[in-house]
């Protein structure tokens, strides 16, 4: 299945510092017309269209909308994740860097429906050009009346402020990323409340992706209805991937949902080169399982992805070939996590340093069952008991292997071998 | 009601509890580490994971609020397995030498381990040891026991407002200390102590001085007196297995006699002393237009605030000793004089429920004596109740004691000192019968009474209103401190605690403290006073005889110089 | 630049703790940040020390320690890793014979990891202050390298 350009059809027609050219290809048009329909007929549409987070989690859009429109307290806010932190994962960037505007209209499409006056657009401090790009984005707009009061000669009102982050993976996690807004530590909050009823300040908040907010000027162009036909039946729409690794054409491919993942590395990647083959493949980013060759007709869709026990839908695709050593991979993988891991809850704070002691054991070739057992179940009940996503999803490594390669497992502990 | 369902059985629980308390209600234990009645629900700790029908995550049971129809399920091996697993987790990173702790049998992670019959560790020893903190009199911290629960932080920053503990760092290399990973000394730190007392394990513990004190017991040159402030009479039986909301005064007498001091004495006796100079300082300033609001000062914790935090504040506060150092004082002078004992060989013990006393004892301002501290040891209810244990005492068999003269005979005034408010309601009695010439018809100031953060009362004063009000913890404390600054204060006289509940609910009391023991303690506070045969200061007869036969009248010039003090502002330089 | 001119561009709120101390950070010579410029921009803010200190030693990018002239950030997650980045860390520690997470003798360098800079489509990835290198190789890597030297401003 080849590529189906929506979000990226644009991208290198369009230039991404000239509102003008943006406003030429018809940019914030549909923002117009978003603003002349009523709120709630808006957040149907979204229902109608399926729209589902496209930054892991994978939750309906028009939920999290709908609750956000209801809250009577104000102001409320808007917050676009673009903090994009997880290894493998570089399509927001791809965004930002090459049609800001597309992300400015969507965001402003979902301010206007749920009542929110004030946005916050937080991008991860190590991504200097994004930065750059969006601020001065943020600028134009503003000139051009798209951003401040009186919107398109509405009466919808709306700003929006960049935040950056400082170098924390976590700060990805929504109540983590609220509370780095607010100048604080990105240490996740304890759910319910949810973010739709308090989170900026206390306040209302819709917390979405910025691929999720692209999406908005599609379904309001196209309608709902026609925007579900993409996809497969239950997920609508195209994805961004974010193909990287040991492939010939590597960078980021719009598909739409159902492509497999074998037709994303071969067709429009290109394969491995040099003759090597595939080992394995991780999924959505370093939170994802890894996968051997044979499952690669799985289809890039929520439901598949959910069987992983994983929120895979961030969309990286990691390909590795025959002279990857997963041990190594796992080990990059868990020092990730305990590097990132915030420190609060027991299981991922003090869970990561075993995880990594138990995989090295394996690495360096001298794991042995009781360790095997240990990794295992420690893996689970990470998985089971962490406080927030990361914690949860970090172990998925750990445990597709378990389950896919768990033959290497074997040979490590019958042939040693490892560490070279 | 909502209806769900535990472990198969139908639950009613209230709208908005959690499935804790719902499990709890129906006698299913569900174990918890950083959960703490009282304090901001972080569930952090993920002990107290249960399994939720619907969810392959496991459910804190701290913090799921119950719902209708909810299935929660608190014993399979899942959550058995998650139980066990985290515990084995804190253990592989927690220095649990716990033969030689001072939470040993007493300390909430041994019990955890012990209740999910850990045997060994699959997990291996993580700790690195990290320095400890003991620079400080008060409070020893060691980082190596700290299990990060966060319940420490919770209190400094929200219960206390103080902010000096805060996590530091990320990832496995969090610290739960002062910014920066300094001493408590160097940091405005009051000393309150209420970080210890709902530490869990042994991470933040009171300065431990009871070897000094055995040492001075077993000195046969040294004559040995203690002091037991209020708030310990009605704590001390917890320490011994008793509900909270008795008083067991006659029990604690006869311990520290047993003990092998020379005199016990009651701090109440320089509670009634702090009211009459502390009453008749407010009149002056009421006279003479001196600095109001007068605030109290009795409490070490709030002295050391206001210096550190409001150093344009010190003169607001009453120029009286805390009780325990008017007794220290008394002790050393009046005391030895009388007893033909040289102060060089007395060694002046206070058994208090307070940590920041500690502190106090040792300033440089509490020498009646030159060169001389007037208390020489401090002591918690903690320590005190580890000392009785040691010495084989059984405290629940002891017969009722009585306190030695001349510090024994007290009021029912004193005794509600250790209750948020009762410094207040004492001095009240006090004051208005000085000035109204005429016996209260109520001595019962109720408007000052119960745990409201912050209370208010108007009283009569030779036919003039005059406006009072009472704050427990410095966070309260604060917003009348905004108030008198920004000059919409009308106050005469304020009362601070820093503990919540007051002393009663101090940081050197039983472990275990929480705000339904500190009412409970509260309420049997104020049935010592209903019990007391004289109920106001002025009226305690060897008070006035002791202005009679040494200080001569209040304010007046030995006063001055034993029983008042001054203050400094402390700015700390990075 | 001052930090008072850093603290005026910014309104003076709580929540911009993180964007002030990203910026004036950004201009300090060796890339740290010290107790008495944190208690400063704390007093401005009005909030306590200890939610500053919390703060610093949460997120990677700030230091409390002064780094070199030029730190450079070599990205060690799995796609880096696949595509031969071990090769280019090396040489790093070579030419400027130090291991991760020192700074040479001239205050010129720091080395260190940094968590995936989303550039994976171009790995091996690394970064010299703001500035991301990208599908290098062991020769591309020397030439940076030499080009920093050779700066005059460094
Ligand atoms: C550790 C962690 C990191 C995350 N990082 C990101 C991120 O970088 N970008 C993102 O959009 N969502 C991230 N998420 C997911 C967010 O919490 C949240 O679900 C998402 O932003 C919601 O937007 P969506 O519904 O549009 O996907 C992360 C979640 C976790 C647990
Ligand atoms: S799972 Fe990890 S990152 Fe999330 S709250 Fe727990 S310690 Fe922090
Ligand atoms: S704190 Fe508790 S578990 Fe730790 S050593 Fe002391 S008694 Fe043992
Ligand atoms: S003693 Fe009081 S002020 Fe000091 S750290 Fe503990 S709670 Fe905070
Ligand atoms: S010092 Fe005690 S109360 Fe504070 S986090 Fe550590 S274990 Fe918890
Ligand atoms: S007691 Fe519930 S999470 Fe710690």
């Amino acid at each position: 299945m080849p590529e189906q350009k929506m979000l990226t059809k644009r991208i290198g027609d369009i230039n991404p510092l000239s509102i003008k050219d943006a406003l030429e290809k018809g940019t914030y048009k549909q923002l117009e017309k978003a603003l002349k329909m009523n709120r709630i007929d808006l957040i149907d549409e979204v229902e109608k269209a399926n729209l589902r987070g496209r930054g892991g989690a994978g939750f309906p859009m028009h939920i999290k909308m709908m609750s956000t429109a209801k809250q009577e307290s104000t102001p409320k806010y808007v917050v676009c994740n673009a903090d994009e932190g997880e290894p493998g994962n570089f399509k927001d960037r791809y965004l930002m860097e090459n049609d800001p505007h597309i992300i400015l209209e969507g965001i402003l499409i979902a301010a206007y429906a749920t009542g929110a006056s004030k946005g916050y657009f937080y991008i991860r401090g190590e991504y200097n050009q994004a930065i750059s790009i969006m601020k001065w984005a943020i600028e134009e707009a503003k000139e051009n009346g798209l951003l401040g009061t009186g919107i398109q000669g509405s009466d919808f009102d709306f700003d929006i402020e960049i935040r950056t982050g400082a170098g924390s993976y976590v700060v990805g996690e929504e109540f983590a990323m609220i509370e780095s807004i607010e100048g604080k530590s990105g240490r996740t909050r304890v759910k319910p409340p949810f973010p739709t009823d308090e989170g900026v300040f206390g306040k209302p908040t819709l917390l979405n992706n910025v691929e999720t907010y692209c999406n908005l000027p599609f379904i309001v162009d196209m309608g709902g209805e026609n925007y579900s036909k993409i996809g497969t039946k239950t997920s609508t729409g195209t994805k961004l991937i974010s193909l990287s690794g040991n492939v010939t054409n590597p960078g980021v491919y719009e598909v739409p949902f159902g492509t497999t993942v074998r037709e994303v590395i071969e067709d429009l990647g290109g394969g491995v080169p040099n003759e090597h083959k595939i080992k394995m493949v991780q999924l959505g980013g370093a939170c994802g399982p890894i996968i051997p060759e044979f499952m690669l007709d799985l289809q890039i869709d929520f439901e598949r992805f959910e069987e992983f026990e994983s929120k895979t839908g961030a969309g990286a695709i990691i390909v590795m070939d025959e002279r990857q050593d997963l041990f190594e991979v796992l080990m990059r993988i868990v020092k990730f996590f305990q590097h990132e891991s915030c420190g609060r809850c027991t299981p991922c704070r003090e869970g990561h340093v075993h995880l990594e002691k138990l995989v090295h054991s394996f690495f360096k070739g001298d794991g042995n069952p009781n360790e095997l057992y240990s990794l295992e179940s420690l893996a689970r009940v990470m998985h089971h008991s962490s406080l927030c996503g990361l914690g949860q999803s970090s172990p998925i490594s750990i445990i597709s292997s378990l389950s896919y390669f768990r033959d290497a497992f074997h040979d490590r502990m019958a042939f040693g071998g490892g560490e070279k | 009601m909502i209806n769900l369902k535990i472990n198969g059985i139908d639950v009613e629980a209230k709208e908005g509890s959690t499935v804790l308390d719902a499990a709890k209600e129906y006698g299913f234990d569900i174990p918890t580490l950083c959960y703490y009645p009282d304090l901001r629900i972080n569930s952090d700790c993920r002990v107290c994971s249960v399994e939720v029908a619907g969810s392959n995550h496991l459910m804190t049971a701290c913090s799921t609020p119950v719902k209708e129809g909810m299935e929660v399920k608190t014993n399979t091996s899942k959550v058995y397995n998650a139980r066990k697993t985290i515990t084995e987790l804190i253990l592989a990173n927690h220095d649990t030498n716990c033969t030689t702790c001072a939470r040993n049998l007493n300390c909430e992670l041994q019990d955890l381990a012990n209740t999910l019959g850990i045997e060994e560790n699959r997990f291996e020893k993580v700790l690195e040891m990290d320095a400890v903190d003991d620079h400080n009199p008060s409070i020893y911290r060691n980082p190596n026991r700290c299990i990060k629960c966060g319940r420490c932080i919770e209190v400094c920053k929200d219960v206390e407002g103080t902010y000096v503990l805060e996590n530091q760092g990320r990832s496995n290399e969090v610290k739960v200390a002062p910014k920066y990973g300094k001493y408590l000394s160097e940091e405005d730190c009051t000393f309150c102590g209420q970080c210890a007392s709902v530490c869990p394990v042994a991470a933040i513990t009171e300065k431990d001085d009871t070897q000094r004190v055995f040492d001075a017991i077993n000195n046969p040159n040294k004559h040995v007196i203690v002091q037991v402030a209020p708030a310990i009479r009605v704590a001390i039986g917890e320490e011994f297995g008793h509900k909270s909301g008795g008083q067991w005064t006659g029990q604690l007498i006869t311990a520290l006699k047993r003990l092998g001091f020379d005199r016990v004495f009651d701090t109440d006796f320089t509670a009634d002393l702090t009211i009459i100079e502390e009453g008749h300082e407010l009149l002056e300033r009421v006279k003479t237009g001196g600095t109001l609001p007068m605030m109290t000062s009795c409490c070490p914790g709030w002295i050391n605030y206001a210096e550190q935090q409001h150093p344009d504040m010190l003169e607001h506060l009453s120029t009286c000793k805390s009780p325990q150092q008017m007794f220290g004082a008394l002790a050393k002078t009046y005391y030895a004089q009388s007893s033909g004992i040289d102060p060089s060989d007395m060694y002046v013990v206070s058994i208090m429920p307070c940590t920041a006393k500690k502190y106090e004892a040792g300033r440089e301002e509490m020498q009646s004596n030159e060169g001389m501290q007037d208390v020489d040891a401090v002591l918690t209810t903690r320590e005190l109740a580890k000392m009785i244990r040691s010495q084989g005492i059984n405290f629940n068999n002891l017969k009722d004691g009585e306190f030695d003269t001349p510090f024994g005979i007290t009021t029912g005034a004193a005794a509600i000192f250790g209750a948020t408010g009762g410094v207040m309601e004492a001095a009240l009695r006090t004051v208005s019968e000085v000035v109204n010439e005429k016996p209260l018809e109520k001595i019962e100031f109720e408007d000052v009474r119960g745990f409201d953060g912050i209370k208010e009362a108007t009283v009569e004063l030779g036919g003039n209103p005059v406006k009072v009000a009472v704050a427990h913890t410095l966070k309260h404390a604060e917003t009348l401190i905004s108030e008198v600054k920004a000059g919409k204060s009308d106050y005469a006289f304020i009362e601070v605690m820093t503990c919540p509940g007051g002393c009663i609910g101090g940081g050197g009391q039983p472990y275990g403290t929480t705000n339904k023991k500190r009412i409970e303690r509260i309420e049997s506070t104020y049935r010592v006073d209903d019990s007391m045969p004289v109920r106001k200061s002025h009226e305690n007869p060897t008070i006035q005889k002791l202005y009679d036969d040494f200080l001569e009248k209040p304010l007046g010039k030995k006063s001055h110089n034993l029983l008042h003090t001054h203050y400094h502002p402390r700015h700390k330089k990075v | 630049m001052q930090l008072k001119e850093v603290l005026d561009k910014y309104p003076q709120s709580e929540d911009y703790l993180i964007e002030i101390l990203m910026d004036y950070q950004k201009h300090k010579m060796h890339h740290d940040l010290t107790e008495e410029e944190l208690k400063t921009i704390a007093k401005h803010l009005d909030i306590k020390e200890s939610r500053v200190s919390s703060v610093v030693t949460f997120y990677s990018l700030f230091s409390l320690e002064p780094k070199g002239r030029h730190v450079i950030q070599v990205c060690h997650d799995v796609p880096c890793h696949v595509n031969n980045q071990t090769a280019v860390l090396n040489t790093l520690k070579t030419m400027l014979n130090i291991d991760v997470g020192q700074t040479t003798d001239d205050e010129m360098f720091t080395l260190e990891y940094t968590s995936c800079l989303g550039a994976c489509d171009k790995a091996p990835v690394m970064r010299i202050g703001e500035k991301t290198f990208m599908n290098l190789t062991s020769n591309k890597v020397k030439a940076i390298i030499a080009e920093y030297r050779g700066r005059k401003h460094a």
